[in-house]
């Protein structure tokens, strides 16, 4: 389990990152931050970049800022930091990102740039209609969060283009997500995340990206699923964990 | 009967929890596991493994391997020619079929991740690129993915030479009339119950690091296994070496559990490949092999009837256990390893006066297994802990109560499974257990919520098996008995070999205050030495919770010969009888007032040998062994488990967790009950968490942590532990295993404790790691008729 | 494809020579033969290579070497006094029996050092929470959790000592 041979690079800046990822683009090139789901992919050999672009030297890229109506957090904001910043929901998710020394090192923009349908922030961000602010050789652009996820390590993000930062609305609605797997840390098999004031779910684990429904009726919503059997997880079971994580959740935000 | 366990009893070191002389080293980061071992011009090796779980092999190419950058070498089975390794029992070919496992694959594959090639370079990242530019074509033959698969009519079979797929398949005791007791009885239960392959995953990987001495004419492997002297003749004989050409040496090791009890292939070809290339070669074992490709475990099917009369007493027992050891037989146990544990065994703690079973080994395209951790044990008494369980529930008994009236109270006890049981507290664990969950007030809040169950485990565990006991399994060699060398120096210190190994469980301290007591001197000034083929004289390793029994009873010997020694050379320089001298307690001989300290017994042993006895050799040491001539000795315990359901999701949280144990005199208490803790957590694991599965391809579904799901701190309760103390007779500190009997329990008593759970539901669950789904179903279907009355 | 990194470990500056693939828990072992941080999995489960990086703890198999150019990066053997005195975490992990085969130790010490720095007034359910981050396939955890408690609880009561001290 030792990865394949790549080069290195670091950026000082959110334009030399861009700048190297166009230059190297014929070599395949990837940007790091956290490394938290990348490196494992590595190490396994089942991702196998030929450059590295580590972006954890930009210092313009960390932090969570009020703007107005916007909340705005730097791509390399830690999920840690997201955890102790006391940001409702937000915050409030973060327990269910891995364990303490994934949150110290993983970072909000290297999960959303890794889209897994069951990531919290992958989830958060549809969910409040958050847009990915990202960065690339023609100048910066928004993409909705709704837009954003294509499938498993696929998004709109286009190969030269850097995630600069997520951009909430705020102030955040009464909201919250909650989660199952069978052992502490581990992705879910079944999330849901609600937002009451919109009075709309978003589900993990049932589909290739999370998938917003405009309802909070637990039943409704289960029923509604579509879904197939799979070994050990039939379709029927994973609607019944979407109804009773959707009443938790709704349950939580409720004041 | 309970004990204070941290008292320092009648002023010995035996009974007391002193501080564990590993600690230091290991709480600093100055062990010495195998990984952490590097030699001069060490090289790395890493694996061409299997991609297909069954199939011939047409081809091997390493050619691009070699033009690989830092690739040094690369070898296939034609490229190293070593001999196979055969795993023998004693059986006719009827009962056993033996089966080879080549070090590296020959003419077929039997499972994914068997190992085809050996590739060496300069550091193991170049050794993974290596292996990635092997091309090796294969002819696929029909995978079988399962014991029935195995077992089915013109099945593909794993190994020509065994027919059915079957490698073991014994029926024994079948105590005449047991059919007329089945036909008359009240009542007969059922159990029907599968339980999942796993992996015993010590959390250090198996590992090697192999070089050639010149000057020593040797090979010498540093490795981390249970069993070093099974180690070198394997590879003496594999390599075609004299057994005083190699030396294996067993650094630190990070944990077996029995998967490192057995040889593995891996380390053979590393030693192989330092012979040939005359340069040290490291192979560490990386966690997606660990878990695909080395030694996995427990997967068998149980189909049993207990026939029980009107009181709940149990007349028989009649079993079929099918065990799926998967692509080959493991040396030295062979494939009937677990077939064989159980059928001897599964009578347990009761008193069943009719008893019958059939054990099958199967083979199939798996990755092979090993014993692991109580071996078969937790299965079969999750099994007839089932059988008390169901037969309470049919006769509207108390379950507690039932087993009451079944369990042996009078020792020894002459079992239908033709095993002694040596003196235990059955009935007082069990007695005691039921009483710390009433004061606890478990019984009460199961009473007031119907999402609680409380189950029970009631078992013992043969411990210390002897050569004996090994030779009515009929093993080919006989493990058993175990040698111990004692050495005393100029300064009154004492060295001690033991042939047990320990890799976790505090050997180096318990055995210390064994032998300290024996001497009567501080158990710092006793070392303890394993682990080193040159320097143990021989042994067995540490498997079957043997080493303090076995082990530390040996140690005890030649502590005592020792003494002896002592005494006769004092008595002589003191000018007295033998018999007026005795040990002091206090590091010296005493005869009446007049005493000699070790130290100076020591210096005339050594320094001034020509004041010795005529009849006393100079110097001081002394050799002992020691078997256990009879059935062994059992431990036994009573575990609980408190289980409360989440009908939301089918989730399991274990509000409680109580062990009542017996393992006789406890050496070091506070080791014992670390024991008990860790071996509970991985019988909850196998109850509620881990699972090798496989596709019907054969390829191995958990081939991460992420699929294979080991419980963390969230999911392992705290356990009170009780201590009961029956002392073994025969041992020399009355002490019996207590290595394995935390894995035995912890399933039952949580499978039924989901099941106690699940009362209000119709609905049983029989298998493991229990399906949350099948929780969930059977609550939510069990909750229907009160949706509808609303 | 080798590139010279400086690496500050344990108070000690190091030049090196590496190839970017290498995991800073390979570097640390095989490099700087600091061996007490331990491999486990290679994919950040198991926590065994968990050191401290800037007083966070981190698992060392998923951070490349090159990465922590710049950083202070602190593993198991700055723990103990150069006189082999254990810290009071490490006795404490003695004292409760918080170790058997000790492999998954180092990770589990500098998990709880990492942790315990951040959230001194940490409850034992907490700690517990903390703890679940690593793998142990011996203890069962309980005694590594109060070990871990314990340690903070008598931090906690120095700490008083001294304020009271201060205060009167």
């Amino acid at each position: 389990m030792k990865p394949a041979s790549f080069e290195f690079h670091r950026a000082r800046s959110r334009a030399g990152a861009v700048e190297l990822l166009t230059e190297l683009a014929d070599g395949d090139p990837k940007i790091i931050a956290g490394g938290q789901s990348l490196v494992a992919m590595m190490n396994f050999r089942l991702a196998r970049p030929g450059h590295l672009v580590d972006i954890t030297g930009i210092d313009d890229m960390t932090g969570i800022e009020v703007d107005g109506d916007r909340l705005r957090i730097g791509a390399l904001t830690t999920h840690r930091t997201v955890e102790k910043a006391g940001l409702g929901v937000l915050s409030a998710a973060m327990r269910w990102v891995g364990h303490l020394p994934i949150r110290t090192r993983g970072t909000v923009g290297g999960s959303i740039a890794h889209a897994d349908a069951t990531a919290e922030w992958c989830m958060l961000a549809v969910l409040l209609d958050a847009r990915i602010r990202v960065l690339g050789p023609a100048g910066s652009r928004e993409i909705a969060a709704g837009e954003f996820f294509h499938g498993p390590f696929w998004t709109a993000l286009e190969p030269d283009e850097l995630i600069v930062e997520i951009v909430f609305p705020w102030p955040l609605p009464p909201a919250a997500l909650t989660e199952y797997a069978d052992r502490k840390g581990d992705f879910a098999l079944v999330a849901a995340a609600v937002d009451l004031d919109r009075e709309r779910t978003v589900l993990g684990g049932v589909g290739p990206v999370p998938l917003l429904v405009d309802s909070l009726d637990a039943e409704e919503i289960a029923a509604g699923l579509d879904v197939r059997d799979e070994p050990g997880v039939s379709a029927h079971y994973r609607r019944g964990l979407a109804r009773t994580l959707v009443r938790r959740a709704v349950a939580e935000a409720s004041p | 009967m309970t004990r204070e366990p941290h008292l320092h009893r009648d002023g010995t070191w035996v009974g007391a929890s002193v501080p564990r002389r590993e600690d230091p080293r290991l709480l600093t980061g100055r062990g010495r596991f195998v990984d952490d071992i590097r030699l001069p011009g060490m090289l790395h090796a890493a694996f061409v493994r299997s991609t297909e779980a069954h199939a011939r092999i047409a081809s091997v190419d390493l050619s691009a391997v070699r033009e690989v950058p830092g690739v040094v070498a690369a070898f296939s089975a034609a490229d190293l020619g070593l001999h196979d390794i055969v795993a023998l029992l004693d059986r006719p070919l009827h009962e056993f079929v033996p089966t080879a496992m080549p070090v590296l694959a020959k003419d077929k594959v039997r499972f994914v991740g068997e190992p085809i090639a050996i590739v060496v370079a300069r550091d193991p990242y170049a050794a993974e690129d290596g292996r990635e530019a092997a091309v090796v074509e294969y002819e696929p033959l029909p995978p079988i993915t399962s014991d029935s698969a195995a077992l089915a009519e013109g099945a593909a079979l794993v190994h020509e030479e065994a027919p059915r797929n079957t490698l073991v398949d014994v029926s024994l005791f079948a105590t005449e009339g047991i059919d007329e007791v089945f036909a008359a009885a009240h009542t007969v239960v059922e159990v029907r119950a599968r339980t999942g392959r796993q992996n015993a995953l010590p959390l250090e990987t198996r590992g090697a690091v192999a070089e050639w001495d010149d000057r020593d004419e040797q090979l010498r492997v540093h490795t981390c296994t249970q069993v070093p002297h099974q180690v070198r003749t394997v590879l003496a004989a594999s390599a075609g070496l004299d057994e005083k050409e190699v030396r294996v040496i067993v650094p630190d090791m990070g944990g077996g559990f029995g998967l490192k009890c057995v040889v593995g292939r891996e380390e053979i070809a590393t030693a192989a490949a330092a012979l040939r290339l005359r340069k040290p070669v490291k192979w560490i074992e990386d966690r997606s092999e660990a878990l695909t490709a080395s030694f996995l475990a427990r997967e068998q099917r149980y189909t049993v009837r207990a026939a029980f009369d009107a009181d709940g007493r149990i007349q028989a027992l009649d079993a079929d256990v099918v065990c799926d050891m998967g692509a080959y037989s493991c040396y030295p146990f062979t494939a009937g390893i677990e077939p064989l544990m159980a059928s001897a065994e599964m009578p347990g703690v009761y008193k069943v006066p009719a008893y019958r079973v059939r054990g099958r080994a199967v083979t199939t395209n798996k990755a092979p297994t090993a014993p692991y951790r109580g071996v078969s044990r937790p299965q079969y008494v999750m099994v007839m802990e089932r059988v008390m369980e169901k037969a309470a529930r049919a006769l509207g008994i108390d379950p507690v109560e039932l087993r009451r009236r079944n369990v042996i109270t009078e020792f020894p006890y002459r079992g239908v499974n033709d095993v002694t049981y040596d003196p235990g507290s059955y009935k007082e664990s069990l007695d005691l257990c039921e009483q710390v969950l009433r004061d606890e007030g478990w019984f009460d809040r199961r009473g007031s919520d119907p999402a609680i169950g409380i189950g029970f485990a009631c078992f013992s565990e043969r411990t210390g098996y002897g050569s004996g006991a090994f030779a009515q399994r009929k093993m080919a060699v006989v493990p058993g008995f175990d040698v111990s060398e004692i050495r005393m120096d100029l300064d009154g210190t004492v060295s001690v070999t033991t042939g047990t190994l320990s890799h976790g469980q505090s050997h180096e301290t318990t055995m210390a205050q064994i032998v300290a007591d024996r001497l009567g001197i501080p158990y710092d000034k006793v070392k303890i030495v394993q682990g080193d083929t040159d320097r143990v004289l021989y042994g067995w390793g540490s498997f079957a919770s043997r080493s303090i029994t076995i082990g530390g009873s040996a140690a005890a010997a030649s502590a005592e010969k020792l003494g002896e020694r002592l005494r006769v050379i004092a008595a002589h320089l003191m000018d007295v009888d033998v018999e007026s001298t005795e040990l002091d307690g206090a590091g010296g001989v005493r005869a009446g007032d007049r005493r000699l300290s070790f130290t100076e017994i020591a210096e005339v042993a050594y320094l001034r040998s020509h004041l010795l006895p005529k009849d006393v050799e100079p110097g001081l040491s002394a050799t002992a062994s020691f078997d256990v001539g009879g059935d062994g000795t059992f431990s036994n315990a009573t575990h609980a488990a408190v289980v409360r359901l989440d009908p939301g999701t089918g989730g399991v949280e274990i509000l409680r967790y109580v062990c009542v144990e017996d393992c006789g005199v406890a050496i070091n208490p506070k080791v014992v009950e670390g024991q008990a803790r860790g071996g509970i957590a991985q019988g909850i694991a196998g109850a509620l968490f881990e699972e090798v599965r496989y596709d019907d391809a054969g390829q191995p579904l958990a081939a991460s942590f992420m699929e294979y799901k080991v419980p963390t701190a969230a999911e392992i309760p705290d356990v009170r532990i009780e201590h009961l103390e029956t002392p073994c007779a025969f041992t020399a500190n009355g002490a019996k295993g207590a290595g394995e009997g935390g894995t035995i329990g912890a399933p039952a008593a949580v499978l039924n404790a989901v099941n106690d759970a699940l009362r209000h539901t119709g609905v049983e669950l029989d298998d493991t790691p229990i399906p949350r789904e099948a929780i969930f179903r059977a609550l939510e279907r069990a909750a229907e008729p009160a949706l509808e009355a609303r | 494809m080798i590139q010279l990194i400086e690496l500050t470990v344990n108070g000690e500056r190091h030049d090196l020579v590496v190839e970017p693939r290498r995991t800073l828990v390979d570097v640390l072992r095989h490099d700087l033969g600091l061996t007490g941080t331990h491999v486990g999995c290679e994919h950040g489960v198991c926590g065994a290579c968990t050191v401290l990086v800037d007083g966070a703890p981190v698992r060392a198999c998923l951070v490349f070497a090159v990465q922590c150019e710049k950083t202070d990066i602190r593993t198991v053997e700055s723990l103990a006094d150069a006189d082999g005195t254990l810290s009071d975490l490490q006795q404490s992990f003695a004292d409760h029996h918080g170790l058997q085969c000790g492999f998954c130790t180092p990770g589990m010490l500098m998990l709880a050092e990492g942790f315990l720095a951040e959230e001194p007034d940490a409850t034992k359910e907490e700690i517990r929470d903390v703890v679940a981050a690593n793998l142990c396939r011996c203890t069962g955890y309980q005694t590594i959790v109060e070990a871990v408690d314990a340690c903070a609880r008598r931090r906690r009561a120095a700490r008083q000592e001294v304020l009271g001290r201060s205060a009167s």
